[in-house]
């Protein structure tokens, strides 16, 4: 009899296409910061407009390259810690090309202008029913696996991972309630302040457990991985894991400070976001103390910069994200680029880094490799990303501190002492140095999918044994 | 809200809250049989998979506590806990908005008080006040150059307010009142039905006025057309407008939707209607004082 394998066919196709979906919508977002700085690019083409543009830009990046790494990634570590082929049998294959068919609809309507408006749920109504089935599936198969696992304990990765698709399935449905009125139009079951109430329900719990819970499973098993040490504390896992999961619900109306939101709820948005420091901060903790006694390894492996840089740009971000709730703070950032800032310093610094590296340390193994094709690009791939990073978080933190003092600056008889075009011509040399920032941490993409493509192009695939119990 | 929804709201939250609480004392517990601190737990995943049996770091417990501390105490001051009012008694609508409105026109009240006694006539032109056109000017750039643009000269359906051509009349009470009370215009009605020949006779009719026409015979018969039509029931028998009617002076080459002899004539076949909303809620009568007069100053030196 042969010895069950583990799947990884489903792995390699994911993690190979993250790639791609990373430089489709990263170039999609530097056409976009590209639009800011000159305007009249792409003037007059109606499906280049930035306001089509930046929807598929969001989609692509956080559903597409995100998604994709997500899924992926949980496809390998939930087979290797449960010490079992993955559930489902064709199913995990139906995830991946329902996956693919979503995305490639999304890249042709929201261009066409087929959208239902709302942020981060843009797409009409007839993909919304494609991404339940796809994501129901997912469920299927990762807590199918969980199941039929080979050992008792669920590793810490898992739940993460689990959190992030059970919350996802629930967000996503309820939120996409919708009338149809036509195949590509729809309007929200919600009216007015309910349905702004419950976009940034979802939203905010978007990031936090799309971007936020869903990296932290990946992280809870490629640093200690990487590093080859143990997780720093299980106790810290427990307590930061249901206190986040559990918090998160309810920060969303802190995206809604001064608006018809009830006070209330606002006030709950606040709290709870400030509560979510700790939580937020304990899986930073847990992954760069996993680093302890072993630093000296981050001087030569620039995998392990990725991750570890990663996890300090994800305690900054979630450092600045309460912050930015506090309503006194938030009266002087909403609407800014410094939520731009903020926003990519968690996207670029904290999601597509812990992606990277994670992908270094996977791509190889999918297909027999020792490592990558070269560990001096990965090097140099870190540092373009690095700075590319910095370059344009650093723009727009300045660049929207700028524009909430100018919004809010009053001469002696209270009138306002700039007009809002003002405050958009002095963001231009800001535009230009997030533009630079943007197309670096692009080119360390392209250098990474030259690197890839060495090491897989004339590689044979493999698929592990499934070790015997234990 | 319902008692029954205050009551659901303070209840989910509070033991969110204390469940944190519980969650940390819950995992500081040492257990019968588990591994030294500092020690790895014993259970291993893919191989070599472990985690260490440390304790919580002693300043994030701290923190934590700091934050769910802030979250209680905020939530006895503020509104949050359902239809709990918080102590301060604070509202955003309530005590910050009008609280700071309060403040505002306490502030400067006084400083556009100085100028309302002074007529509007004597403010747009007498040097002394210099000051007060400033102030006019920084108002009309944050109230009204998103329509009229902020060298006041107008966009295509919004009108030029530098170039002494009035619509509803340039006198200071004039002025004061497009701005206090808005002006609706009654519009100028879609003449489709007179068909495309008579419309391009009209139309370079209009152009004539202002010397315009390129075809002076279509001109002709368009004159004839203007006052048979209807045409000169608003803008008069000398097509030169009616201020009290809104109806634009056709015949000083200034055009508020475009010049061209295609615009004119989309102008009589499918009509146009204009609005200025009305500003005294907002504003209030000192501040319209002071914008009336910059804007009757901008065409005083022509």
């Amino acid at each position: 009899m042969q010895a069950e394998t583990y799947n990884y066919k489903v792995v390699r196709q994911f993690s190979i296409m993250t790639v791609v979906w990373g430089i489709v919508g990263m170039l999609v977002g530097v056409i976009a910061a590209a639009q800011l700085a000159f305007p009249d690019l792409t003037h007059g083409i109606s499906w280049l407009s930035y306001g089509r543009l930046r929807p598929l830009h969001t989609n692509a990046v956080i559903f597409a390259f995100g998604g994709s790494a997500l899924i992926g990634t949980s496809y390998y570590v939930v087979q290797r810690t449960c010490q079992t082929r993955l559930f489902g049998g064709g199913l995990a294959a139906f995830t991946f090309w329902g996956w693919m068919l979503i995305i490639v609809l999304a890249a042709v309507t929201l261009p066409l202008g087929i959208t239902s408006s709302k942020e981060y749920a843009e797409l009409e109504w007839p993909i919304d029913l494609l991404i339940a089935v796809v994501w129901v599936s997912y469920a299927i198969v990762f807590f199918g696996t969980i199941a039929k696992r080979k050992v008792k304990h669920i590793y810490v990765a898992n739940w993460f991972y689990g959190a992030f698709i059970i919350t996802i399935a629930l967000l996503h449905i309820v939120n996409n309630i919708e009338i149809p009125v036509t195949l590509t139009k729809s309007y929200s079951f919600y009216p007015g302040a309910v349905d702004a109430m419950v976009q940034w329900w979802y939203g905010h719990n978007a990031v936090g457990f799309f971007l936020t819970a869903g990296f932290l499973g990946m992280m809870y098993y490629f640093v200690p991985k990487q590093a080859g040490r143990p997780v720093y504390s299980y106790r810290l896992s427990v307590v930061h894991f249901w206190a986040l999961i559990s918090t998160y619900m309810w920060a969303g109306p802190h995206h809604l400070h001064y608006t018809a939101l009830p006070d209330w709820t606002q006030s709950m948005g606040m709290v709870f976001s400030l509560i979510l420091l700790a939580p937020s901060w304990g899986g930073m903790i847990n992954g760069i103390m996993t680093l302890s006694g072993a630093w000296h390894k981050l001087r030569d492996d620039p995998i392990l910069k990725f991750l570890i840089v990663s996890l300090s740009f994800y305690g900054m971000s979630t450092f600045e994200g309460p912050m930015m709730s506090i309503k006194t703070v938030n009266a002087l950032s909403h609407y800014t680029d410094w939520t731009v800032g903020h926003v990519h310093s968690g996207a670029l610094g904290w999601v597509a880094m812990v992606s990277i590296g994670s992908l270094y340390y996977l791509i190889p193994r999918m297909f027999g490799r020792e490592s990558m094709f070269s560990t001096k690009l990965v090097e140099l791939h870190f540092w373009i990303a690095t700075i590319g990073v910095v370059l344009y978080i650093a723009a727009m933190w300045i660049a929207g501190v700028m524009q909430g003092l100018m919004w809010r600056a009053v001469n002696a008889d209270g009138t306002l002492t700039y007009s809002f075009i003002e405050s958009v011509e002095r963001t231009y040399p800001f535009y230009y140095v997030r533009l630079l920032g943007g197309i670096l941490f692009l080119s360390g993409m392209l250098l990474m999918a030259f690197n890839v493509w060495k090491t897989v192009s004339d590689a044979k695939a493999v698929d592990d044994t499934v070790p015997a119990a234990a | 809200m319902s008692t029954f929804w205050s009551g659901w709201i303070i209840v989910l939250s509070g033991l969110n809250i204390l469940a944190c609480f519980w969650l940390i004392s819950w995992t500081m517990k040492r257990r019968a049989g588990e591994s030294a601190q500092g020690d790895v737990t014993g259970h291993t995943w893919d191989g070599d998979l472990q985690e260490y049996n440390n304790p919580l770091p002693r300043w994030w417990l701290y923190l934590f506590y700091g934050t769910l501390a802030f979250a209680i105490v905020y939530l006895i001051l503020y509104p949050g806990m359902g239809n709990w009012k918080g102590i301060l008694g604070w509202s955003s609508h309530g005590s910050q908005y009008e609280g700071e409105m309060a403040r505002a026109k306490a502030k400067y009240d006084p400083i556009y008080q100085q100028y309302a006694k002074v007529p509007v006539a004597a403010l747009a032109a007498k040097p002394e006040y210099e000051e007060a056109r400033e102030m006019g000017k920084r108002l009309f750039l944050t109230y009204c150059m998103q329509c009229h643009q902020s060298d006041a000269s107008g966009a295509r359906g919004f009108p030029n307010l530098t170039d002494n051509d009035w619509l509803y009349g340039g006198k200071p009470e004039d002025i004061v009142k497009s701005i206090a009370d808005g002006r609706t215009s009654i519009g100028m009605p879609a003449h489709a039905q007179l068909g495309d020949e008579k419309i391009q006779k009209l139309g370079q009719y209009v152009l004539s006025l202002s010397g315009r026409a390129t075809d002076q015979g279509a001109a002709e018969e368009g004159k004839q057309l203007f006052m048979t039509v209807g045409c000169a029931g608003c803008h008069g028998a000398d097509a030169k407008g009616n201020q009290a009617l809104g109806a634009p002076n056709l015949a000083n080459n200034i055009w508020l939707y475009g010049g061209s002899p295609k615009t004119v004539e989309k102008s009589i076949r499918e009509g146009r209607k204009g609005i200025m909303p009305a500003h005294k809620k907002l504003l209030g009568e000192e501040k319209i004082h002071l914008l009336a007069a910059y804007v009757k100053s901008l065409s005083q030196t022509q």
